[in-house]
């Protein structure tokens, strides 16, 4: 077995006493001591959680040809909007299945950044390095050299603005959009974006940089989080995770992503095959499924409709910390993908019953 | 007498009775439980096999039998509030069998002393 990668907060981790285990080849941290899943996940919806994803891999795009290529490989329209816009959408496969979901940064008309899931770095790049072929382009695999912490919930602005030289274009940042500065040399780029259903931010640098910015955070009083709470607060408020929702065989109209993918373009790759399943509508849907037990149906569970037979499978379940419900979200067959209908889950050697709700399981309420 | 599987189940022998529970060990791992899968009355559990699944929020972890025996007594207090296995594992037991076969099913089964041991060696 390869060995397993450290991000450069690895030591950091460790000293905080945290749970670490292997994910998409790194060893990171779950949770941490003194803290723990439930703590580290209501710490990001009433205050401030600080995120190692240094694992996420990164790609730049550059040239003549850029804009051109990344609105063929990514489902969003990068076009019309603004430098300093993020998007969020997919790359596709010619059959219109997902390689990977992704943040996409315009830095200039002719400058693009990826951030894609740690478990696809590869993937994804032998994916952009075909399709580039012929482009007039470059693609720069950075992967190795940018660290990134996501700062996020409420007080993340206030706590992230404290320890900036200059806080003001970070703090009028709207939603999806972000900005770059230049310190000792390195390139800091900051978003105002995360996977939490929070405001946050996400800050993009050099190890030394990202290094002394978690500390201070910590200092300051934001609660370090692992990819234990990462994945409920993503789940409750409905965002997919490669690999459970999204994967290879799973289109972004099964998956309800359709709003993020623009099908009216007519290079975008895999955008075929999506235009006809539109047409003729998918055949199998991502749903919310409350369980009316304590019971958690978690990834690979079966779905059955009233009659016993299985319709589809569940993606993620957890028993929401906000909310308390046991919510699972699930790929099922079209027919019975309508919100308030009855079905089952199995739950090792038992059956429960479950109502279709919409994927949202935990609704904010935003102050702005 | 109380004895401990490698598992970290333990079964507490009170006559003909064996109440079947988890670890302080092994709540400690879990974290806060919030659900606790139990078998029905009247099943039948055999030893070394799962009988149900205690689960974090994490992760659910399966239960597997220290002994044999038919389900006398399920703890239901657990289904309302399952973190009373994370406050005293020892005095909320998961349930209770009529004991089939206990000479022959403790053999491989630990003692407090030896399950310490264990755990101290053994750490997952």
């Amino acid at each position: 077995m390869d060995e397993l990668k450290k991000t450069c907060l690895h030591d950091l981790h460790l000293a905080l006493g945290a749970t670490m285990s292997p994910f998409a080849g790194y060893d990171m941290p779950i949770e941490y001591e003194g803290f723990g899943i439930e703590a580290e996940h209501n710490a990001v919806r009433n205050a401030c959680g600080v995120f190692d994803v240094s694992h996420m891999g990164e790609i730049g795009i550059y040239g003549n040809d850029a804009e051109y290529f990344v609105n063929r490989v990514f489902t969003n329209d990068v076009t019309a909007a603004p430098i300093g816009q993020c998007f969020y959408g997919m790359m596709l496969n010619e059959d219109g299945g997902v390689v990977d979901d992704l943040l996409v940064y315009k830095r200039a008309h002719n400058h693009f950044l990826f951030v894609v899931n740690a478990a696809n770095i590869e993937k994804d790049e032998r994916w952009v390095l075909r399709q580039a072929e012929g482009y007039d382009l470059s693609v720069e695999l950075l992967s190795g050299e940018m660290a990134e912490i996501a700062v996020q919930g409420p007080k993340a602005e206030e706590l992230l603005c404290s320890l900036l030289e200059k806080p003001e274009p970070v703090r009028s940042l709207a939603f999806y959009t972000f900005c770059e500065s230049t310190r000792d040399n390195n390139l800091v780029v900051i978003s105002r974006t995360g996977y939490t259903g929070e405001d946050g931010f996400e800050v993009y640098s050099s190890e030394p940089y990202v290094r002394a910015l978690w500390q201070k955070l910590l200092d300051k009083g934001a609660v370090p989080c692992g990819l234990g709470c990462r994945d409920t607060l993503r789940f409750e408020v409905g965002l997919p995770l490669y690999g459970n929702e999204l994967a290879d065989d799973i289109t972004p109209l099964e998956a309800g992503l359709g709003m993020f993918v623009k099908l009216e373009k007519p290079d975008l790759i895999g955008g075929e095959a999506l235009r006809r399943q539109k047409e003729e509508g998918p055949k199998r849907k991502l749903v919310g499924l409350l369980i009316h037990d304590r019971a958690i149906a978690r990834h690979g569970c079966d779905v059955l409709n009233a009659e016993g037979e299985v319709i589809g499978h569940v993606t993620t379940g957890y028993r929401s910390i906000s909310t308390g419900d046991s919510v699972a979200m699930a790929l099922i067959d079209a027919r019975y993908a309508a919100r308030d209908t009855e079905l089952q889950v199995q739950v090792r050697r038992k059956r429960f019953p479950a109502t279709v709700v919409p994927k949202k399981f935990f609704k904010k309420n935003y102050k702005k | 007498m109380i004895y401990y599987s490698k598992t970290h189940e333990y079964v507490r022998v009170e006559g003909t009775k064996g109440y079947i529970g988890v670890s302080d060990y092994a709540q400690k791992s879990l974290g806060n439980v919030v659900y606790v899968d139990m078998p029905d009355l009247g099943e039948t559990i055999e030893k070394g096999e799962e009988f149900g699944a205690i689960e974090s929020v994490k992760a659910a972890s399966d239960l597997i039998a220290p002994v044999s025996g038919e389900v006398v007594e399920v703890n239901e207090a657990l289904s309302e509030n399952p973190r009373l296995v994370n406050q005293d594992p020892m005095a909320n037991w998961i349930i209770a069998v009529e004991l089939t076969s206990l000479a022959a099913d403790v053999a491989d089964l630990m003692d407090a002393d030896a399950y310490e041991a264990y755990v101290a060696t053994n750490p997952h």
